[in-house]
């Protein structure tokens, strides 16, 4: 074992754990001794699937108090780092939650940030990082320097989520030092925006549509094709930047990565930031009118078409099957 | 009110970007542009400054050499003033490192509201805000959708995974605004006259009271240990449509026993 003991951040969204924690929480034991898992809010609700996936205990920093999770959880991180408590590594997920307490720990104990973590692999006693650089074609390999511990943030399904058999994390509360201005913002309403059907990081099938759908309305399409395939419906940025879509749709850097069977992509060109998001799909369909777009040069089968003919015809043809 | 928006100026994003051999850093040779990721935040931070009816736009930016046609595009859309970290001892600096700095050139201009945008097109580590609060030792609420200021407060309407979420926070604090959320304007000819003209104030490291140990590749504390090249997905079955592309993607969904 490369190292001794590793922190993950468990990101969550109510009682809900987010799925990259389990994946984080499950790379975590195979390379370090000890995993230890730190979250926000109630802890017992989640102490047994924490537990499953890995970790012996379970720290919260407790209410936030309608505070962002980013100010309590760097601060009491750091805490117990200068009380003489500090792990080999930290783990985070590269989410909203994540990159705001990796930004403000790594501000708080001055250690520098790996982010956009794609793999880690252990070499002379510590650990290498995989990153993905230019739209996946190169693989870059980092470590640090610097004195322990090293902050990684990881992108979401770099690892596999599987459970190790040891029963519920024990849980205790860490203190949270006066956060004084920090810890201002105050979250007063949430709204969910996402459709119904399969969530669009866990669904089997994903179908996306890009500008090249023409207008708002054809986004329907993309619905529909969805719908029909027990799949869930993903778009470019470049539609929800237009406001065809909204944000919860995005799938690419700055939105979400997905990994179903199937990739189904209409009307986009495969930028960079969009196949990060979607390259590891098992298999992709794309339906693009330029011989020339991206996207092909990834495709397992592509259609050189117009998606306002081909996307029709596929629906009436899905219909038909029943 | 007073807002200093923080622009980062990168090798245009349409040509093809490469790492220098020796040292990894991205090649930044040539004219370097505005990110675009910044130009909603240049955009948001002069419309709040119109609606507040009176204050300034101050730009903020690093780069390892004077390079200030990025600046220049910022100030033509009605920014009043930059300040321009530019030191070649920045060179290969990280985001603490790139923090700290924007966080020390930030503090001369005292401003009432900070933005950035929510990650770099070159960089996107997505850090930088965080750390910049933190190095203020003020609140933050990243990925910015909406922004309304009222007196001391501002409320955001903040991204989520799920939807949006409405955050209240107290000024003066540090917003990254995501990409798309308003319509960035076009530097009018009055504009671009005008900003040969606008101060830039540009600063060395050391006039940031910065210890030079802090920044540059040896304050980043992280090595780049080797680049290859990304295993290909193998090319697939390229068809054109004539009618009966349709019947292909159906084929093909059924031989992977999705339908
Ligand atoms: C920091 C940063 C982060 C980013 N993050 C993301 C991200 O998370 N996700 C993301 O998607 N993008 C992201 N982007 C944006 C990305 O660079 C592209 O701009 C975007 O993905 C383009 O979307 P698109 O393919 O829909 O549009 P375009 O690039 O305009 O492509 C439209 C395509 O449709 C085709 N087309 C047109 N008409 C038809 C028709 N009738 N039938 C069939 N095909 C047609 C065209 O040939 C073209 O290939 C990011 C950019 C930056 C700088
Ligand atoms: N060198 C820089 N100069 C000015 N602003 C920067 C610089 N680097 C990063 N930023 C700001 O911080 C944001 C996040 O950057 P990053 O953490 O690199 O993704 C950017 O979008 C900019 O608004």
């Amino acid at each position: 074992m490369a190292l001794n003991t590793i922190w993950v951040v468990v990101d969550r969204s109510g009682d809900k754990v987010a799925s990259v924690a389990l994946e984080l929480l499950t790379k975590a034991r195979q390379v370090a001794g000890t995993v230890e898992a730190i979250t926000w809010g109630d802890a017992s609700s989640i102490a047994g699937q924490v537990g499953a996936h890995g970790a012996t205990a379970l720290h919260t920093v407790g209410d936030t108090g309608g505070g962002l999770a980013g100010p309590p959880v760097a601060a009491a991180i750091a805490a117990k780092i200068s009380s003489g408590t500090a792990p080999d590594a930290i783990f985070l997920a590269q989410s909203y939650n994540g990159r705001d307490i990796a930004g403000r720990l790594s501000a708080r104990i001055d250690r520098p940030v790996l982010t956009n973590v794609v793999n880690l692999a252990e070499a002379d006693g510590g650990l290498v990082s995989e990153h993905a650089i230019f739209g996946g074609t190169e693989i870059l390999n980092a470590r640090f320097t610097a004195d322990l511990p090293g902050i990684y943030v990881i992108r979401a399904k770099s690892f596999g989520a599987e459970e190790s058999g040891g029963g519920p994390a024990a849980v205790d509360t860490w203190e949270v030092p006066e956060l004084g201005a920090t810890g201002a913002a105050r979250v007063v309403a949430s709204h969910v925006e996402e459709t119904a059907g399969p969530k669009l990081a866990e669904a089997a099938v994903v179908v996306s549509g890009g500008r090249g759908l023409g207008d708002a309305g054809s986004y329907k399409l993309i619905e529909d094709l969805a719908k029909l395939l027990k799949g869930a419906p993903g778009a470019s940025r470049a539609i929800v930047d237009a406001g065809w879509v909204p944000y919860s749709h995005q799938v690419g850097q700055t939105g979400k990565t997905v990994k179903p069977t199937v990739y189904i992509a209409c009307g986009i060109s495969g930028a960079t930031q969009h196949m990060v998001g979607m390259k590891s799909a098992k298999n992709i369909i794309a339906i693009n009118k330029d011989q020339e777009a991206p996207i092909f040069n990834i495709a397992d089968l592509g259609v050189v078409g117009d998606v306002k003919k081909v996307l029709p015809q596929l629906i009436e043809a899905l219909q038909k099957r029943g | 009110m007073n807002v200093v928006v923080c622009v980062k100026q990168i090798p245009d994003p349409a040509g093809t970007m490469k790492l220098d051999q020796s040292s990894h850093n991205l090649v930044r040779e040539g004219k370097l542009i505005l990110d675009e990721s910044d130009s909603y935040g240049v955009e948001m931070g002069l419309q709040l400054a119109e609606q507040a009816g009176g204050g300034e736009v101050t730009l903020v930016s690093m780069a390892p050499n004077s390079e200030t046609s990025g600046l220049r595009t910022a100030l033509a859309m009605g920014a009043a003033r930059a300040i321009l970290v530019s030191d070649p001892g920045l060179a290969g600096t990280d985001a603490l490192g790139t923090a700290k700095v924007l966080a020390a050139a930030i503090k001369r201009a005292e401003p009432d509201l900070i933005l950035t945008a929510t990650e770099s097109t070159d960089g996107y580590t997505g850090t930088i805000p965080a750390q910049i609060a933190e190095l203020l030792g003020m609140p933050s609420v990243t990925f910015s959708k909406k922004v309304t200021i009222s007196g001391d407060n501002v409320t955001v309407e903040r991204q989520t995974e799920e939807g949006y979420e409405e955050v209240e926070v107290p000024l003066p604090a540090v917003l990254s605004v995501t990409a798309g959320v308003v319509e960035p304007r076009y530097p009018s000819f009055k504009g671009i006259m005008a900003a040969k003209g606008k101060p830039v104030d540009e600063l060395k490291v050391t006039d940031l009271g910065i210890d030079g140990s802090a920044v540059g590749a040896s304050g980043a504390r992280q090595e780049v240990t080797a680049v290859t090249p990304a295993e290909a997905r193998k090319a697939g079955e390229i068809v054109t449509d004539d009618g009966d592309g349709f019947q292909q993607i159906i084929s093909y969904l059924e031989r992977i026993k999705v339908i």
